[in-house]
């Protein structure tokens, strides 16, 4: 089949929603195009509160929000089940397969909104056998929030993103005996609130730089080898076996953008990079939610796909969006940026994440303090609001950070 | 006339498809759940062009004569094969004479196409190899398959012309009683006028159950390290061979990944079942393979796994004939490469030995599970239209859809690593973590199991364990 849609959107989950609806504010026609058989993402299984509190101001579980939030939008079109398989950005199409056949479909504008994948435990290199019981958090959020099944009895979390500690949590509740959260660094890879809701109100111990060394039980999971670790290599003799036939691993996401490898740019943590209009290397293509940037909360990615949809929206009618002007790069003390150019015009939401905790973060631009961050960790992200009648945001900004002590 | 094959690996499930053109009813003896889950799952996927064997040795004999066979057995069992070369890389001139004596080797053992290339033209053709390199020895002929491949495709086929599979079925011994072979399983004898013994990594155990006497075999570990990255090696890249073998290669695999592997511990003669992956071997491998390609990154890993290999102090393979029985021993390295040619040797000898006549019904052909992200969209279209599950994508890694792993179900996986190994699902860059889900939920509307009566692999693997409420 082929059609022709204005503004095309990638992914339906809170980044491509907010873009749909970003879009649809603006008068285009939009098509989103899911491989799921519904919309909401991952937001489908996150059943935890902790949603919406920035953007809605309400405290909402994942299925309220993507709701409530779906509710604003109205009706769309939307081709579901369906894998985009190739992008012709020379010639604006998409070819995407779906039970029905293959389609063609042209676009004036694209959002690219297709999320992250769970880093696999596997990739860890961790020694020892390759039984069952081995679970990334998400998936095995999925099997107890979704399918209604347990993925076992006793359970070790190794590493400590947000959806780890959840997991250690919802775990918790189903009655599963959870022997520890076990973080390789020095300090916890998630939120401070959910180091406080998901482990200290439930005494569920955090070992912090101590990772797993070895792998035991040859079918299902019978036990994990613990270490301390010093600059990242375990320490001699601290190692110690855990009984346990469950390992949930919390080892990080990655930007998913595959599909685009080769054709728009995408910096060395495989985010893809765009300016404040959230556009990418191509004029008619724009980017937005996780796999620009690995956000900590879900609100701040849909306010990005709402920028991306209606500069997307703008572009389709034939309206020309101001140039990249400068291009912004991470100095020192920062690990990662949300955004990599702009185009110096309208204020625009920066978020950065600092490389390690600091007890006071000065954040620089071009060496000009523009905010203070109390207790700054690289879990969180520190929001920024530049604005160019106030600063010069042309030619090459370096965003630094600097540690203060209280 | 019956004939027992113990083993479903790529040597065992070969002989039977072989034998399967005579007349003969052929049982086939596998102690895993699916085939080609022993020492066939265990080793690189390399069709070697043989130029490593020391001319008159058995392997010799066997693996160019087998890498010539694959190309044929790739058409009429549709399992793909790339021949993407291969290089031996020298850094000095003690390794370049190396190359020279394998070159000599290669042409007594009749491969084709060798040549000794030097520092720019090896860069040439491998351009991600060390600058290091002075030459290299180029063999066109060497390929990669998937191993499992060969016997899940070999013993569909035999299927398919009238053998019979008996799955998860360990035999314990094998015993001569006057002119016929007993082979013993559980809880009852079967009895045989002929067995062929391909049972691997306990070859030599069973040989002697039946009173033959062969070298004892030991494991030799062999560690790997996947990494999601299609495009870091065209060809299979190794070190000069030493001692302990052909070294630990960098190579691509038919399922745009690259593999760093193998490692060559031997282990004692009881750790037959010691397959775990080591912090050792890991940095071994990382160390050898960044001399041969400085620029792998490694923060594309996506697995390490280890495989037993049989190993035996003669380090070739012992072919065992008798009057009712044979035994293939030792099925080392270049095992895979060899076993087509091995397989037809065989079948062959044992079809003179018991006059049998041909099977004229025989099929020569089985049919691929269809590949839908592969086809041309013309044919992706048909196939759609014929049936839809073809257009549904589950594994979004690898573009496995659900027609494929409804057809993987068919041909018998039951386990998540039997639809894996049958169809690249939760086989990519996320191992699993998307599709896993989905996964259960076909195998279970497809054959009535429950969620936890699903495993991972062997028994005792169960993926998850009881319900909420």
């Amino acid at each position: 089949m082929k059609m022709r849609y204005d503004v095309v959107v990638l992914g339906g989950g809170a980044a491509g929603m907010g873009a749909v609806k970003g879009a649809k504010d603006l008068g285009a026609s939009v098509l989103l195009i899911e491989r799921e058989p519904f919309t909401g993402g991952v937001l489908n299984q996150c059943i935890h509160t902790g949603f919406g509190l920035q953007v809605f101001k309400m405290e909402l579980t994942g299925p309220e929000y993507h709701e409530f939030y779906r509710n604003k939008i109205g009706k769309f079109d939307a081709l579901y089940e369906t894998m985009v398989l190739n992008i012709d950005f020379d010639e604006n199409k998409i070819k995407a397969m779906n039970s029905e056949g293959i389609h063609e479909i042209e676009y004036g504008a694209l959002v690219l909104a297709t999320g992250a994948r769970e880093r696999p435990f596997e990739a860890l290199r961790v020694p020892g056998t390759r039984p069952a019981g081995i679970f990334t958090a998400g998936l095995a959020q999925k099997f107890v929030n979704l399918e209604n099944h347990l993925p076992g009895h006793r359970a070790v979390i190794i590493g400590s993103g947000d959806i780890g500690m959840i997991m250690a949590r919802r775990l918790f509740l189903e009655g599963v005996k959870i022997e520890g959260v076990y973080e390789i660094m020095p300090y916890p890879g998630g939120l401070t609130r959910n180091v406080a809701q998901c482990l200290e109100d439930f005494n569920i111990p955090l070992h912090l730089s101590t990772s797993v060394v070895k792998i035991h039980g040859k079918r299902r999971l019978e036990g994990v080898t613990v270490a301390k670790f010093e600059n990242n290599s375990p320490v001699e003799g601290s190692e110690r076996f855990i009984e346990c036939d469950t390992l949930v691993a919390s080892v990080g996401l990655i930007p998913e953008n595959d599909l685009v490898k080769g054709k728009i740019e995408i910096g060395p943590d495989e985010g893809i990079f765009v300016d404040d209009l959230m556009r990418t290397n191509y004029e008619n293509v724009f980017a937005c939610g996780n796999n620009v940037c690995i956000h900590d909360l879900v609100d701040f990615t849909t306010t990005e796909g709402e920028v991306a949809g209606r500069n997307a929206a703008m572009v389709a009618k034939g309206e020309s969006l101001p140039p990249r002007a400068g291009i912004i790069i991470a100095g020192s003390g920062i690990r990662i940026l949300s955004i990599h150019y702009t185009t110096a015009t309208e204020p625009f939401k920066l978020y950065v994440r600092v490389d390690k905790p600091m007890e006071i973060a000065t954040v620089n631009v071009n060496d000009k303090p523009v905010k203070a961050a109390v207790n700054a960790r690289p879990s969180e992200m520190i929001e920024l609001t530049l604005n160019p009648q106030k600063i010069d945001l042309k030619g090459k900004i370096i965003v630094s950070a600097k540690g203060v002590k209280k | 006339m019956r004939i027992a094959i113990i083993g479903a690996g790529v040597v065992g499930s070969l002989i039977a498809r072989e034998l399967t053109k005579y007349e003969a009813e052929i049982e086939i003896f596998e102690k895993y759940p699916d085939v080609g889950w022993g020492v066939t799952k265990a080793n690189s996927g390399v069709i070697h062009a043989g130029y490593d064997d020391e001319p008159g040795t058995v392997r010799s004999k066997y693996c160019t004569h087998g890498n010539s066979l694959y190309t044929k057995l790739s058409y009429e069992l549709g399992f793909p094969i790339k021949r993407t070369g291969s290089l031996v890389a020298a850094f000095d001139d003690e390794e370049v004479k190396v190359l020279e004596k394998l070159l000599d080797y290669g042409k007594k053992n009749g491969v084709e196409g060798l040549k000794i290339l030097d520092k720019y033209e090896s860069l040439e053709k491998e351009p991600n190899l060390s600058k290091m390199v002075i030459a290299s020895l180029w063999a066109p002929s060497t390929g990669i398959i998937g191993p499992w491949e060969v016997a899940q495709a070999a013993i569909e086929n035999a299927i398919d012309n009238g053998a019979k599979i008996h799955l998860s079925t360990e035999v314990k011994g094998i015993k001569k009683a006057n002119k016929k072979v007993l082979v013993e399983v559980d809880d009852r004898d079967y009895e045989f006028d002929f067995v062929v013994n391909a049972s691997g990594l306990w070859a030599d155990v069973l040989a002697e159950s039946a009173g033959v006497k062969v070298t004892p075999l030991h494991p030799r570990k062999g560690e790997y390290i996947l990494l999601d990255q299609s495009d870091l090696v065209r060809t299979v890249v190794f070190p000069v061979p030493s001692k302990a073998g052909k070294g630990i290669l960098v190579l691509p695999t038919i399922h745009n990944t690259t593999l760093l592997g193998p490692t060559s511990e031997d282990l004692p003669p009881d750790w037959r079942d010691r397959n775990e992956t080591t912090a050792e071997g890991i940095r071994k491998i990382i160390e050898n393979t960044k001399k041969l390609v400085p620029s792998i990154n490694l923060s594309k890993s996506i697995r390490t796994f280890a495989g037993l290999r049989p190993e035996n102090d003669l380090k070739d393979f012992v072919v065992v004939k008798e009057e009712n029985m044979v035994n293939v021993v030792a099925t080392r390295s270049p095992g895979l490469t060899s076993a087509p040619a091995m397989a037809e040797d065989i079948a062959n000898w044992i079809v003179g030995l018991r006059s049998l006549k041909l099977n004229k019904n025989f099929n020569p052909y089985r049919k691929p599970i269809p590949r839908p992200y592969e086809m041309e969209d013309e044919e992706k279209e048909k196939l759609i239209r014929e049936n839809p599950a073809f257009g549904r994508v589950i594994c979004r890694c690898n573009k496995v859809t659900e027609g494929e792993v409804i057809e993987a179900i068919k041909r018998g996986a039951r386990t998540l690593d039997g639809v894996k190994l049958r169809t690249t699902a939760m086989f990519g860059r996320c191992q699993g973590s998307f599709c896993t889900v989905n996964i259960m939920k076909i195998i279970k509307r497809e054959t009535g199991m429950d969620f936890e009566d699903i495993e991972k692999n062997l028994p005792s693997s169960k993926v998850v364990d009881g319900v909420l409420r």
